[in-house]
């Protein structure tokens, strides 16, 4: 089973509920931090990283005196990657999105692909938890590729957990596409229902089934519960606003670590998700 | 001489649009009959990236020797160049003022991008 834990507005808590999960659990599991941009969750596991491997998207390579300036690949590139002036072709590899298009139309076949370095991934172990996340290059901007990448680290049997990045883009749906079951993460503020509701219309259109934390539950108004109700999202976990919560988080330690009481808590969360799941 | 100037409107009395990649127009003058055209640029004004790069081969297809506008950006930049036409930038008022100030001969060629890139 793969559980992406994701949430539309950041800072909601994604990092602290996929991470006291994982470690409220009693098997093997694989934990991916896909939040490739600013990757946290190793901060709260510590797993000893064994590996570490650079992982390139392809961009086009034109052998340039060979050009006849027909503009095929310049008119194929729907991110404008490739600029045919005057006697010169120009390539901006940050802009290719690695479609490949610009190589199948070049009547000349002078286009070749070379790689351009998106960022690493690395690998690693804590106890039971089997662990890899992304850190993206700095200066790119395209974090998809390098998510799927990340997700190809997906345990063949057993319980994956994947921290999404926020939001409701590209990078989200890489980062949820295909998962069994997908774990929101909210507040009960404007912010916080405005957001979900764009994560929640995203997961819809995957057909993924979802359920919701809600983090400081004590806070804000009912809105959220309201929206929750009304699209029939089941609730599976209320996280008060605890200032030892706060603190724990802040000084890096685990919640179900400092506050063994929540152990159980993360376990029932867990359960209910796989209940959910198996019907 | 035939020159690019980006603007916000379709007649030499329209205002000079400080952006180039995105400018609403853009006007191909010739300095010396002050006969014109204007390019519409809508589509590249919503590209989704490299609207600069876009609107420099369009300005490259005209003929234009030189770019006339307030901001030009790295790729646009290196498009332009690329295509051997040569950049006056920070540049404002209408197209006219543009066109009479290259006419005078007042102008000095920038030599680099003086707006970041966009992402």
């Amino acid at each position: 089973m793969i559980i992406s834990v994701a949430s539309g507005k950041g800072g909601t808590g994604k990092t602290t509920v996929s991470t006291n999960m994982a470690q409220a659990l009693e098997t093997e599991l694989t934990f991916l931090d896909c939040d490739v941009e600013e990757p946290n969750a190793h901060l709260f596991l510590e797993p000893a990283i064994s590996s570490s491997r650079q992982v390139e998207t392809p961009v086009p390579e034109i052998q340039v005196e060979k050009c006849t300036q027909c503009r095929k690949c310049m008119d194929i590139c729907r991110f404008n990657a490739i600029a045919v002036v005057g006697q010169q072709v120009l390539v901006f590899p940050e802009l290719c999105h690695s479609c490949g298009g610009c190589m199948l139309v070049c009547p000349e076949g002078i286009i070749t692909e070379t790689g351009r370095e998106l960022g690493v991934i690395e690998e690693g172990q804590r106890d039971k938890i089997t662990f890899a996340h992304g850190k993206m290059r700095v200066g790119e901007a395209m974090a998809p590729p390098l998510i799927k990448e990340v997700r190809k680290a997906t345990r063949a049997q057993g319980l994956t957990i994947i921290d999404a990045p926020p939001g409701t883009s590209c990078p989200v749906i890489a980062a949820i596409d295909g998962v069994d079951f997908v774990l929101m993460v909210t507040e009960p503020t404007p912010f916080g229902l405005h957001d979900l509701k764009l994560a929640v219309e995203a997961v819809k259109l995957l057909g993924i089934s979802s359920g919701l934390v809600i983090n400081r539950a004590d806070l804000g108004n009912r809105e959220v519960y309201a929206y929750a109700r009304e699209q029939e999202i089941p609730i599976l976990m209320e996280i008060p606003f605890d200032r030892r919560i706060a603190e724990v988080y802040s000084s890096g330690q685990s919640v179900v670590e400092a506050m063994p009481e929540w152990a159980e808590k993360f376990r029932e969360l867990y359960h209910r998700i796989e209940a959910i799941v198996e019907s | 001489m035939k020159i690019a100037v980006s603007s916000k409107g379709t007649t030499l009395d329209s205002e000079v649009d400080p952006r180039f990649g995105r400018a609403s127009y853009i006007m191909i003058v010739d300095t010396d009959t002050l006969d014109f055209e204007a390019m519409d640029n809508s589509a590249n004004c919503a590209a989704f990236k490299g609207a600069g790069i876009q609107a420099a081969t369009m300005v490259s297809d005209t003929g234009a020797e030189v770019l006339m506008t307030g901001y030009c950006g790295p790729k646009a930049f290196q498009t332009i160049s690329a295509a051997g036409i040569k950049v006056v930038s920070d540049i404002t008022g209408t197209v006219r003022d543009a066109v009479e100030k290259m006419q005078s001969g007042a102008v000095s060629y920038t030599d680099s991008a003086n707006a970041d890139a966009h992402w």
